[in-house]
């Protein structure tokens, strides 16, 4: 009788792996978004002006501020030479610019990234560890993730929780039948993006600090940003490139362009398997949308890193 | 042994060149170019290429020299339109204009007070300067021209300082299509969505910043 009671318990325990494995789920933060193209159907988020002058208004403006110019106030976290608003543009505001206010309340979410559910601000920590190549990111409890926190919930006042919004992340722009070509890119960056991003994708300082971000090399996101995806590159641009002309590139130039960007060095995967870029690509980055890391272009190993 | 001659005499032969250069771009800042109706840049610019506000002339002094030659050549061709800088374009030789934008660009710049990204505009002109009008696609000033309004490499050029009158007659002229020298339109789109009471609040609050003449 009490072997009866056991067998069940023992045998859920040894299925429990393979069960969870067929489980998989989807992953909550990469749900195709809807892009948006009347500006009467976009969310609202609250104007400055109406911030309270209090310390909930003052934490706020010290998101702000952490937000826009991440890497002179949280130089210890931010190993590149980016802010956050370099890829949430109008401070985070912006539709088709993965907008806080569509972020905030889509979290808790499970992530394929890191197999497990993340909190919004572990959510944040990821883009301090791979868009800003910080290393160890900020404490989940930390005055940087806390005043992030808090700008990203002020934006989201009055938005449905678990909802997703319309303008949410970078609407997916669907590869071209034909693919992409690195050279057409390198046409189109020349025409369209060098005159900021400068000839090289060094981006353009104003003292010490960039004022126009780096898109590869040692200062710009490192391989495990989102952004190194192709995919994901393309539609931010299509969506918010050139500057102020979103929507004007061709679905093709912005796929041409984002390959271009993204067959460029830049600092290696923190995820680094054994030292091995092989053994990274097969695990983190063989099924993460269209990307070269690891792969071969023109007879050169993308994904080395650089420092 | 040789090598090293070389080496040296072309450098001191660089040198001379370099001082030619220099100073045949001051001259003729300060009294013309040899053709007739070249005129001297001092008139309008001052001696020491800080413009006349009142006038609304503006700075030239430290504006990259890719920039100046760039400006005279398109006065010259027309796609920056200008009935008082076209004749003296035109009367430049080629050896002329590169001498004078090496000049002007050495020419000691004032430095606007450093400002960052993480103030919060105040005002609607500050909000346009520093975040820009997204509901109709106007990026922040400052995201091209620098966060204090100091310029970005040789395409976007400084606009502290600059006069008000100059500023607004600048985005005026790339509403009505009279200059149209920018790269791919990035200026001519956002001056064409401004209005008239922006255009004068930029323009004012970019001329209001202070800025200090480096040693």
């Amino acid at each position: 009788m009490k072997a009866h009671l056991i067998t069940p318990a023992v045998g859920l325990l040894m299925v429990l792996p393979s069960h969870a494995a067929t489980i998989a789920m989807e992953d909550q933060s990469q749900l195709v978004p809807h892009s948006v193209k009347s500006s009467a159907s976009v969310f609202q988020p609250p104007a400055e002006k109406d911030l309270p002058d209090n310390a909930y208004g003052k934490l706020v403006r010290q998101g702000y501020a952490l937000f826009v110019d991440t890497k002179r106030l949280a130089p210890k976290f931010v190993g590149n030479g980016l802010n956050c608003s370099n890829c949430h543009l109008n401070q985070g505001r912006l539709a088709n610019s993965a907008p806080l206010w569509a972020a905030y309340p889509m979290y808790p979410a499970y992530r394929k990234k890191n197999d497990k559910v993340n909190t919004y601000a572990e959510r944040l920590q990821g883009c301090f560890q791979f868009s800003m190549n910080g290393g160890t990111p900020p404490a989940a409890d930390s005055p940087e993730i806390t005043a992030l926190s808090v700008y990203s919930y002020w934006l989201a006042s009055k938005a449905p929780l678990g909802v997703e919004l319309p303008g949410r992340g970078y609407p997916e722009v669907a590869q071209p039948a034909e693919g992409y070509s690195l050279a057409r890119g390198a046409q189109v960056y020349g025409e369209q993006c060098a005159v900021c991003h400068g000839p090289q994708g060094q981006g353009q300082k104003v003292g010490d600090d960039y004022a126009m971000p780096p898109l590869w090399g040692k200062d710009s996101y490192n391989w495990g940003a989102g952004m190194h995806r192709i995919n994901t590159a393309a539609s931010f641009i299509k969506h918010n490139m050139p500057l102020g002309k979103g929507g004007s590139l061709s679905d093709q130039q912005a796929w041409d362009v984002a390959a271009y960007v993204n067959s460029h060095e830049r600092p290696q995967d923190p995820r680094l398997v054994d030292g091995s870029v092989e053994k990274t690509r097969l695990k983190f980055h063989a099924n993460d949308g269209v990307n070269l890391y690891g792969q071969t272009v023109e007879g050169v190993l993308i994904g080395q890193g650089i420092r | 042994m040789k090598a090293l001659q070389r080496v040296l005499m072309s450098s001191a032969l660089l040198l001379l060149v370099d001082n030619a250069q220099a100073l045949d771009g001051k001259k003729i800042f300060m009294e013309g170019g040899a053709q007739p109706g070249a005129m001297p840049c001092v008139a309008c610019h001052g001696a020491d290429g800080s413009g006349m506000a009142a006038a609304g002339f503006p700075r030239l002094a430290g504006l990259p020299a890719p920039y100046v030659r760039k400006q005279l050549e398109d006065f010259k061709s027309g796609s920056r339109s200008s009935p008082v800088m076209r004749p003296l374009a035109i009367a430049l030789t080629q050896a002329e204009v590169d001498a004078l934008s090496q000049a002007i660009a050495a020419m000691p710049a004032p430095a606007p007070a450093a400002l960052h990204r993480s103030e919060m505009p105040t005002t609607a002109a500050q909000q346009l300067a520093w975040q820009g009008a997204w509901e109709r696609q106007i990026p922040a000033c400052v995201s091209c021209h620098g966060p204090a309004g100091s310029g970005i490499g040789d395409a976007f050029p400084p606009l502290a300082g600059q006069p008000a009158a100059y500023l607004a007659a600048q985005l005026s002229a790339w509403q009505n299509g009279t200059r149209r020298n920018d790269a791919n339109d990035l200026m001519g789109h956002i001056a064409k969505s401004l209005t008239a009471e922006e255009v004068q609040g930029v323009a004012q609050y970019f001329a209001s910043l202070n800025v200090e003449a480096k040693p």
